[in-house]
């Protein structure tokens, strides 16, 4: 992987609006962005509507996955160039979700909304259909999933990344600062786990920061070469943002997102809480 | 309550506080990003902490109005809109704190 197959600039993106085979799709935080103005032609995707299960906690299926798709336009063939708000959390998020369901060409915008609109490049608030097609996905990809036990499993002996904010990491706060604090579960980080917050992979415009820049962050963390990576947020969005850092752009393999992230291993009973700046013993 | 339920979405600046939000618990950074000619709508305002690290960024609201919800303590608010940047500090505690954010070139 390289920045060339998985990122696209905002001026190509401009230059590629229209084009044949290529599709925007717009994945945002706050589902009403994408109504109050969008990159001409794109369609959106609900983090939450359309990719949670809507009753227990977890995916949608392969099958409704696929519904999704078609309904949507999008073609097994077509480059898909994800981008979104909040520094292309939710972005990431879709294209380590679209990765997860085998789609070949999935690409994100660098900078995301923000930039685009920071650059007062044009936004369109005209309906966006366009004709169904017959999507076809493959089986989930779980060796860039991580699931709870596995991440019980890795403390002290796989590299972990916490990649929320230090006072979220230390146990100060529960929740990313534009959400009430209260939540259920405790405060704290998985024992072991390096602090890498995912807003030091990025500039503040959204862009990614060089891939020098990139490779010296985790090095200076003491993330280990050779070992295994497992990231995690507070529900997996942000630490989509650290897995396309570390795998798609650096090339790392054995990569994983813990999407139960922390609102899970937070709410677990019995699992060991490191409290306070430091990563904590195993 | 589900913990799930408002993810990290980031919710709608000029809406009023959630009843369900304890203002007497939460530490609340509030205000109204200002350029030349007034209220800023849709500046993104980000909120450091205080190492300068990033904790959490808004859009601001049609009348430029940001809310964060933090923790006693000094943060730093940095606003960043077509009409330029601006940045300001507040030394926070548990209730209601408004801040004065002003951008300009």
């Amino acid at each position: 992987m390289s920045r060339d197959t998985v990122l696209v600039s905002a001026s190509w993106a401009e230059e590629n609006i229209g084009a044949a085979s290529v599709v925007f799709v717009e994945v945002d935080e706050d589902a009403s962005a994408y109504d109050g103005g969008h990159i001409e032609g794109a369609v959106k995707i609900d983090w939450k509507k359309d990719l949670q299960d809507p009753i227990r906690r977890d995916f949608v299926s392969k099958a409704q996955f696929e519904a999704l798709l078609s309904a949507r336009g999008i073609g097994n063939d077509d480059t898909v160039v994800l981008y979104g708000g909040n520094n292309n959390w939710f972005a990431a998020y879709a294209y380590w979700y679209f990765s997860l369901y085998g789609h070949r060409d999935v690409r994100l915008l660098d900078g995301g909304r923000k930039k685009w609109e920071l650059d007062n490049r044009p936004l369109s608030k005209d309906a966006v259909s366009r004709p169904a097609t017959s999507y076809s996905a493959q089986d989930q990809d779980l060796s860039i999933r991580a699931f709870r036990d596995q991440v019980v499993a890795a403390i002290g002996t796989q590299n972990l990344v916490d990649v929320r904010s230090p006072d979220e990491y230390a146990g100060r706060l529960l929740a990313p600062a534009h959400l009430p604090q209260e939540q259920a579960q405790r405060p704290g980080h998985i024992p072991t786990a390096l602090s890498v917050p995912w807003s030091k992979a990025a500039n503040e415009d959204g862009t990614f920061k060089s891939d020098d820049d990139l490779r010296a962050l985790y090095a200076e963390a003491g993330l280990e070469d050779g070992k295994a990576t497992i990231a995690y947020c507070r529900i997996g969005e942000r630490s989509s943002h650290t897995w396309f850092v570390l795998q798609e752009l650096l090339g790392h393999t054995d990569v994983r997102n813990y999407d139960g992230s922390w609102t899970e291993y937070g709410s677990l009973v019995g699992v060991p809480v490191a409290i306070g700046d430091e990563p904590g013993q195993a | 309550m589900s913990v799930d339920s408002s993810g990290c979405a980031a919710p709608d600046q000029a809406a009023p506080m959630p009843a369900s939000v304890d203002v007497e618990k939460e530490t609340v950074i509030t205000g109204v990003v200002k350029g030349s000619g007034g209220p800023v709508a849709g500046a993104y305002v980000r909120l450091l902490d205080a190492t300068g690290e990033f904790t959490a960024e808004v859009v601001t609201s049609p009348a430029g109005g940001f809310r964060f919800f933090a923790a006693p303590g000094t943060w730093t608010l940095r606003a960043l809109s077509r009409e330029g940047n601006g940045d300001a500090t507040v030394a926070a505690n548990r209730g209601i704190n408004e801040v004065a954010l002003t951008v300009g070139s």
